[in-house]
This record gives C-alpha cells, sequence and structure tokens, in this order.
C-alpha cells in the first residue's frame, strides 16, 4: 500500500503539472487554425488567421527579431570583457559589481522601466526610438551573458593558460582573442542564445517603453490578447511559439553543453 | 598596452552602461518617490492607507499560496523525474520547462483559454466556470510560469545528492517516507529555499499575467502602473516601485546565498 | 552467521554480464575480501548480498538457513559501509549511528546505550555531538562503520571504505579497521581492488576478474600457488618472463633457467623478490637503473628477455647502471600457469 502511494502519487503530480502546462498550448495551436473556435474543429482548418496575423503584426515580428539581433551585440560586448575581468580579479570589489550588474534580475521589469522613463522621458529623439527600448533588453538581458561567460571562465585555470600564452609573447589583446574567447566559447554560445530568447520575450519592460508605432511581440500579443478575436489571437500566439520554443531548445541545449564541459 | 590599460578598456563598455541606464535612473527613481508634498513620508503613506496596505497584503498572501503549490508540485515531480528513467520521461520534461520563455502575457492568455468565459473547462462543465479573472486566475497564472523555474532548481539539487544516501537508509530499515524526510528533503533544502524565494519573488514582481487578466484583484504591480499612467500620481508610483524592488531584490539575495544559481524574475 | 550464495548473476539491461554465476560460502565470523580491478564484478556481487540488486532469475541468498534472495534491502538485516561513506549531513553524528535502532522503533533508552556502546568501540566519544561535515577522513569512516554496526547486523558489507582517504592514512586506518572488524566478530565482506588492504584485513580473499572468481583462499595460499597468471600479477606483482619453454627449461636471451616442471604451453612468472644476484648464476643481465628503497634497492635489467627485468636487491651496496651482473632465480620460485585468453 505505502509503496503504491510513493510510487503513484508523484507520477500523477507530473502528470497534472503537465496537463496544466500543455492543454492551454494545445487549446492555443487549435484555435489558431481552426476557422470558428467555437463551432470547433468541424469548422474545418484554415491558415486565415495566421494570414491576419502576418498583415497586421509583422512589422512587430520583424522589430522584435531585430532588438534580439541587436541585444545580442550589445550584451556581447559590453558583458564578454566585463566576465573577463571578473574572472581574472575575483574578490569583494568584483563580486559588489557583479551583485550590481544582476540587480535587473531581482527588479521587477516594471520599476527598472519606470526609473528610465523619469531619467530620460523628456528625451526627445531617444524616447520614441528604438534604441529605447534595446537599453531596457540589454539592462535585462545583461546579466545572463555575463553570467554564463563567468562561469565558464571560473571552470577552466584561466590564469596558467593566460601565463601560458603571455610566456609565448602574447600581450593583452592578443591573449583575450586567442586564448580567453575561444575557451569562453560554450559560455558565450549559451548566453547568447538565453540574450535572444529573453528578448524575443520580455514584455514588462517594453510595454512601458514602446511607442504606439513601436510595438514588439509580445506586446502586440498582449494588444491582440485586448482587441481581437480568440482565434486571431490564437494564430499570434502559435507564431510566437514558432518562434521562441526552438529557441528555448537551442538554449537548453547550449546550457547542458556549457555545463558539461566546466566538469 | 599593458595589462591595467587592458583591464579598464574590457570594463569600460560595462561602467558606461551601467552607469547610465542602471545606476543613475535607480537613484533617479529614489529621488522621484521624495518629490511629491509628502516627501519621504510617502514611504509611511503607503502603510497609511488601506488601499496600497490592503494591495500589499493580498500580493503578499498570492505569492506566498503560489510558492507553496510550486513547491510541493515541482518537487514531487522534480524527485520523480530524477529516479525514474522511463521511456517519454524527457518529452515530460520539455513539456514542462516549456513555460520558461513565455512571457508573462502569454502565460495570462494561457489561462484565459482554461478558465476564462470562452475557456475549456467552462465549455466542458455545465453551468458558469469562469475563474480567469479572479484570485484563482491569478494565481493559477502564476503558478503557471513557476512550476517549470522550481522544478529546474529542485532537479539539478535532486541530481547532486549522492545515490548512497538513499542505499545507505536502506540498509538500516528506513521506509520510502521515512527516505523522504529524512533523506532526500534535508538534502535538498537550500534549493527548495533557494526556489522558493525565486518563486515568491517572480510572483510578486509579476506585471504581464496581472495586466493580461484584468483581474479585479489589485496586485502591486497593477497599482503601480495604474498610479504612473491614469493617475499621474509618479511619486506614489516611485515609492511602491521602490519598496516592490527592496521586496524582491533581499528575496533574491536569500535565493542566491543558498543555490547561487541565475533564474530570469520575469513573468 | 554463515553465508551461502548459490548461482549468483547479474546481466545488464542491453546485454553486458557483470557477474557469471558464482557460488561462494562464508563462515560465521569470517572476514572474506573480494579483490579485483575496477568492473571485475566484485561491487555487484556485494550489492547484490546487500540487496541494493536483483540478481538474474535462478540466484539463491541463504543468511544461516533464512533465505533473503526475495527480501528488500530494509528487512535483510544487513550493514553496510559505502565507499563515499553516504553519512546523512543533516543529522549529529550521534544520530547517524542511532539511526538503524531508530527505524526498529527501539526505545529511546536503549537506543543510547547501544550507540553509546558502539561510539565507545569506535573511540569516536569525542566526537558524538558533531555535525559529520565537521569531521575528518577517517572519523568518518569510523561513523560510518559504527552506524552500520550499531543494529547488530547479520553481516557486515564494505565497499571500498579506505579508498576516499588518502594514502598514509588508509595505511593507518587499514590495520584499526582489521582490528576493529575482529572485536565485533562479525561475518563480513569486503570488497577492495588494493591487494594490501586485502591480505592485511581478510581471513580469506576471492580475487575477481571479468564477473568470475579466479580463486578463492588464505593470503599466504593465493601468493604462494596462485592458480591463473591473473591472480598472480594481481597478488604479489608476479612478472611474465618472455622466452622459449622446452620441457624444464626456459631459454631466455640472457640464459637458461631450469623449470620445477615441464611448462610446454603454459606461461612462467616470477616475482622481483626471488631473483638474487648470484656470480654463478645461469643468466646475465645489464643493470639499466637502480632505485634506492630504504631497506632495498630496485633494479631494472635489461638483456635477460626483451623487455625489462626488475628485481630487488637487499644488502648495503648495489651494482651501477651499466654493470653486467649474473642472475639467479631459484625453480620452486617460479610459477608455471596455464596461458590464458587476452582480456
Amino acid at each position: 500500500m505505502m509503496r503504491l502511494i510513493t510510487r503513484h502519487v508523484p507520477l500523477a503530480v507530473t502528470l497534472l503539472a503537465c496537463a496544466f502546462l500543455l492543454i492551454p498550448i494545445i487549446q492555443s495551436i487549435l484555435a489558431g487554425l481552426t476557422v470558428n473556435y467555437f463551432r470547433g474543429l468541424s469548422s474545418g482548418l484554415t491558415l486565415k488567421w495566421i494570414v491576419q496575423v502576418w498583415e497586421l503584426y509583422s512589422d512587430s515580428i520583424f522589430l522584435s527579431i531585430w532588438l534580439a539581433l541587436t541585444c545580442l551585440a550589445a550584451t556581447l560586448v559590453i558583458g564578454v570583457p566585463a566576465a573577463y575581468v571578473l574572472a581574472r580579479n575575483p574578490g569583494r570589489i568584483t563580486r559588489v559589481l557583479e551583485e550590481f550588474i544582476s540587480l535587473p534580475l531581482a527588479i521587477p521589469g516594471l520599476a527598472l522601466a519606470l526609473a528610465l522613463l523619469q531619467l530620460y522621458g523628456t528625451v526627445q529623439g531617444f524616447r520614441t526610438s528604438w534604441t529605447f527600448i534595446l537599453v531596457g533588453h540589454v539592462l535585462y538581458t545583461l546579466p545572463f551573458m555575463v553570467r554564463s561567460v563567468l562561469s565558464v571562465l571560473a571552470a577552466i585555470d584561466l590564469r596558467t593558460l593566460e601565463e601560458g600564452a603571455a610566456s609565448l609573447g602574447a600581450g593583452p589583446a592578443r591573449r583575450f582573442v586567442d586564448v580567453v574567447v575561444p575557451n569562453a566559447m560554450p559560455g558565450i554560445l549559451a548566453g547568447a542564445l538565453t540574450v535572444v530568447t529573453l528578448s524575443i520575450g520580455e514584455f514588462n519592460l517594453t510595454w512601458m517603453l514602446h511607442t504606439p508605432y513601436l510595438k514588439t511581440l509580445p506586446v502586440g500579443l498582449a494588444d491582440s490578447y485586448a482587441s481581437m478575436r480568440l482565434e486571431v489571437a490564437s494564430a499570434y500566439t502559435l507564431v510566437f511559439f514558432v518562434m521562441i520554443v526552438p529557441l528555448l531548445m537551442a538554449m537548453q541545449w547550449a546550457s547542458a553543453r556549457a555545463q558539461r564541459i566546466m566538469q | 598596452m599593458t595589462q591595467r590599460h587592458f583591464i579598464s578598456l574590457c570594463l569600460l563598455p560595462l561602467a558606461i552602461f551601467t552607469l547610465a541606464f542602471l545606476a543613475i535612473p535607480l537613484g533617479r527613481l529614489i529621488l522621484a518617490s521624495g518629490e511629491s508634498e509628502a516627501g519621504w513620508g510617502i514611504y509611511l503613506q503607503i502603510l497609511q492607507t488601506p488601499r496600497y496596505l490592503s494591495t500589499l497584503g493580498q500580493t503578499v498572501v498570492v505569492s506566498l499560496a503560489v510558492t507553496v503549490a510550486a513547491l510541493a508540485i515541482s518537487t514531487t515531480a522534480g524527485l520523480y523525474l530524477v529516479r525514474n528513467h522511463f521511456p517519454g520521461r524527457n518529452v515530460l520534461l520539455s513539456i514542462l520547462t516549456l513555460p520558461l520563455a513565455f512571457p508573462g502575457v502569454v502565460v495570462g492568455f494561457m489561462i484565459i483559454l482554461l478558465g476564462g468565459r470562452q475557456g475549456l473547462v467552462n465549455q466542458l462543465l455545465p453551468g458558469y466556470w469562469v475563474f480567469a479573472y479572479s484570485i484563482i486566475g491569478l494565481f493559477l497564472g502564476y503558478l503557471y510560469f513557476s512550476i517549470p523555474r522550481v522544478l529546474l532548481t529542485v532537479m539539478a539539487a535532486a541530481e547532486k545528492i549522492d545515490p548512497a544516501l538513499e542505499e545507505a537508509a536502506r540498509t538500516l530499515g528506513a521506509s520510502p517516507w521515512r527516505i523522504v524526510t529524512d533523506v532526500l528533503l534535508p538534502a535538498l533544502a537550500p534549493a527548495l529555499i533557494a526556489a522558493g524565494a525565486i518563486a515568491f519573488a517572480t510572483a510578486m514582481g509579476a506585471f504581464g499575467t496581472a495586466f493580461t487578466l484584468a483581474t479585479d484583484i489589485d496586485v502591486l504591480p497593477m497599482v503601480i502602473y495604474t498610479e504612473f499612467t491614469l493617475s499621474a500620481n509618479i511619486a506614489m508610483a516611485s515609492a511602491l516601485s521602490v519598496v516592490l524592488g527592496l521586496v524582491t531584490w533581499a528575496m533574491l539575495l536569500i535565493a542566491r546565498s543558498f543555490s547561487g544559481g541565475a533564474v530570469a524574475a520575469g513573468g | 552467521m554463515t553465508l551461502t550464495l548459490t548461482n549468483i548473476a547479474k546481466t545488464f539491461p542491453g546485454g553486458t554480464k557483470a557477474l557469471l554465476p558464482t557460488d561462494l560460502e562464508i563462515a560465521k565470523g569470517e572476514i572474506l575480501s573480494l579483490l579485483g580491478p575496477s568492473g571485475c564484478g566484485k561491487s555487484t556481487l556485494l550489492r547484490i548480498i546487500a540487496g541494493l540488486e536483483t540478481p538474474d532469475p535462478g540466484a539463491s541468498i541463504v543468511f544461516d538457513g533464512d533465505d533473503v534472495t526475495h527480501q528488500s534491502v530494509e528487512s535483510r538485516k544487513i550493514g553496510m559501509v559505502f565507499q563515499s561513506y553516504a553519512l546523512f549531513p543533516n543529522m549529529s553524528v550521534r544520530s547517524n549511528i542511532g539511526y538503524g535502532l531508530k527505524m526498529q522503533k527501539l526505545p529511546k533508552a536503549e537506543i543510547a546505550a547501544r550507540v553509546d556502546e558502539v561510539i565507545g568501540l569506535c573511540q569516536l566519544a569525542p566526537y558524538a555531538d558533531r555535525a559529520v561535515t565537521a569531521l575528518s577522513g577517517g572519523q568518518k569512516q569510523r561513523v560510518a562503520l559504527a552506524r552500520a554496526m550499531a543494529p547488530r547486523p547479520r553481516v557486515l558489507l564494505l565497499d571500498e571504505p579506505l579508498s576516499a582517504l588518502d594514502a598514509a592514512l588508509r595505511n593507518h586506518l587499514r590495520d584499526e579497521l582489521a582490528l576493529l572488524l575482529r572485536q565485533f566478530g562479525i561475518t563480513a565482506i569486503f570488497v577492495t581492488h588494493d591487494q594490501d588492504e586485502a591480505m592485511a584485513i581478510a581471513d580469506r580473499v576471492a580475487v575477481m576478474s571479468q564477473g568470475q572468481v579466479a580463486q578463492i583462499g588464505t593470503p599466504e595460499a593465493l601468493y604462494r600457488n596462485p592458480a591463473t597468471g591473473f591472480v598472480a600479477r594481481f597478488v604479489g606483482d608476479a612478472m611474465p618472463l618472455e622466452g622459449r619453454i622446452e620441457r624444464a627449461h626456459m631459454h631466455l636471451p640472457g640464459g637458461v633457467l631450469t623449470l620445477p616442471q615441464a611448462g610446454d604451453g603454459q606461461q612462467v612468472l616470477v616475482r622481483a623478490e626471488d631473483i638474487s644476484i648470484d656470480p654463478q648464476g645461469p643468466i646475465t643481465g645489464r643493470v639499466e637503473t637502480v632505485t634506492f628503497l630504504g631497506t632495498h634497492y630496485r633494479i631494472a635489467l635489461s638483456g635477460v628477455m626483451a623487455g625489462p627485468l626488475f628485481m630487488l636487491h637487499a644488502g648495503l651496496s648495489a651494482p651501477k647502471p651499466g654493470d653486467e651482473v649474473r642472475l639467479s632465480i631459484p625453480p620452486e620460485a617460479l610459477l608455471v600457469l596455464p596461458m590464458e585468453m587476452a582480456a
């Protein structure tokens, strides 16, 4: 009896949790592809909602992709050298610095957006440009890039590798390019995929920072949930899933790979 | 170029960006909270205004309930998935981690599909079963994005437990239930505290889900949003943001001291 | 307690045969060591006895007439010491040791008394109320032993209990463990890959190779009369000689050795300590390196056979590298054993 409980209750909980998470996903996929969701699948399958989403919201999809790529470029430029310095000089100051740049993980996006808006809300050319949203995205994703690279660099014997390169005559910049970056690659890859995935899905900051002419995918989703019929909202969500799920899988694969290399 | 110059060069982009877009804006936010007529007394005002106080209370209660439920569900499922290898296990694992990349708005929509006016439950069951816009909907929405985060933390910790610990307990005559209470849960305790703190902080700060569900329950992020956009009460919105930020930051500090993993507080 | 194992085999899912059918009998109070390289099946056999692995069908495990083959670990009343010790980090030394007694639902006073008794025997009194995480490796090992012994198990199983310790401590604790096990007077099975450890602790040693018991006997018997080349190499580091055998003679590049018996189609092994420098010896070799080891020298010789041959030399002086020396090996020290299949 005891054995029955200890074996089957956990399985039931696991399956129920899966059902809870999966059923609405399936619903939204079906709703996005059926002619009339309330009459059910018998009303027939259609792509017209997807086409409609494309007509209405394709700008938001391209803006999100553009933001994700520029955000990736920015986090690479800012994050990788910073992670290198943090890894090379472990100590109290670097711990505080790491803690500080990790603040956007802890402070809700709403609060960060409010802070940005109060300081830069009146700077016209900046406030209305896509770069204002980009700043929010970089703020939010940068800690992931730094930590991902940092954890890989912390696991390899960076100092000895660098000393080896230095003894062969490589200067600081050469060592960074020839030794540090190639060895940090698994962490950079995992960090890059995380940055792109999170940037495409970011809503809390973006909602506050966007303007009516600059809608990202999640902002467009919120818009469609509020004002469109269920089939269109579902079709739009389906488009989002198609973009985000492969990215998520790639991100999990890359993170697991980086973890394995670190051991 | 010397080593010292190169290090400075490496830190330069970070220094400029963090100063311009994190340090100074946060400083401005804190200053702005004291710029109303009430001055710094605005923080006292939060505690004296029933509306803000009840909002704060409700947010804490919902977040706590979500934390407890997510810990219970994810620990059960996580331990089961770590200890049993069966065909289809990886599929279940993928399903359980899928919502990691969903923004709060999408999670809100998922709950509307389940429990909204046109939702699945309302279609299947006779009578009027709409819970998406109530506190139940909010709870389920927060649970939806909390389960994967807690699950990953618990599983990572469970995989590190020495299998010999459980075997040792068995050779000493411990029943499966005793093994859970005497060996597994104590070994998981730091991870559970960390995961709980993360789930709590995430729920406290969740905006997108509440926004989409447009519930009649006031939670702190929604109040901040309405104070800012509708009432243009910048000082109060800033003060509430500071309070919210301090709470979630403190929770994540606890989490960090117990586990050290990087987990997004999105949603 | 007498332990009787019949027809114990283990095939892992996927078809790997970790253990071929094995029979073994262990007498009351005997300490048996399972000795072998990693992957030889010794740990699998131990875990089957514990009940942590299920043997293939047809096996039988009997503790003193009590067939436990189908009993769960929890009800077998065995004690086990794990390689990682597996001490519960959330409990004190005392709670760890008392855990098995608590599971038997004994009265608190009795648990306390019995825990104190084991703590005394294992000399853990100064550490009794410490957290197990605050102990040294050797102390942890004693707590693991005390925890396994406190419930008075029918048999004690030890899985590489010394391998987590560093070399100096290991030699010291090896003797201590041998003494403690004899004080407890318990039937014990001890898995190790270290021949010195097996010899020092066990009454009998079962040498295992490729899922089988190659030979079982007292340490002396295994050393003097190894049954196979594997046993000879694993117990006492015998070196195979490379030469041509003609009846009772072996022709080496460095000379001709007399064998104790005709050895055609067999292999001949010798131990470094059985080779001596002897001006009248039948074979010659050239000294390559000389290593001083305190009580003796270890000398590497070339020219005796194709590969290097090592010998131990006692005495106040040793030959120099480059010297030609004559060597002798008493015929009775040469081990003539059947050829084995390549591993």
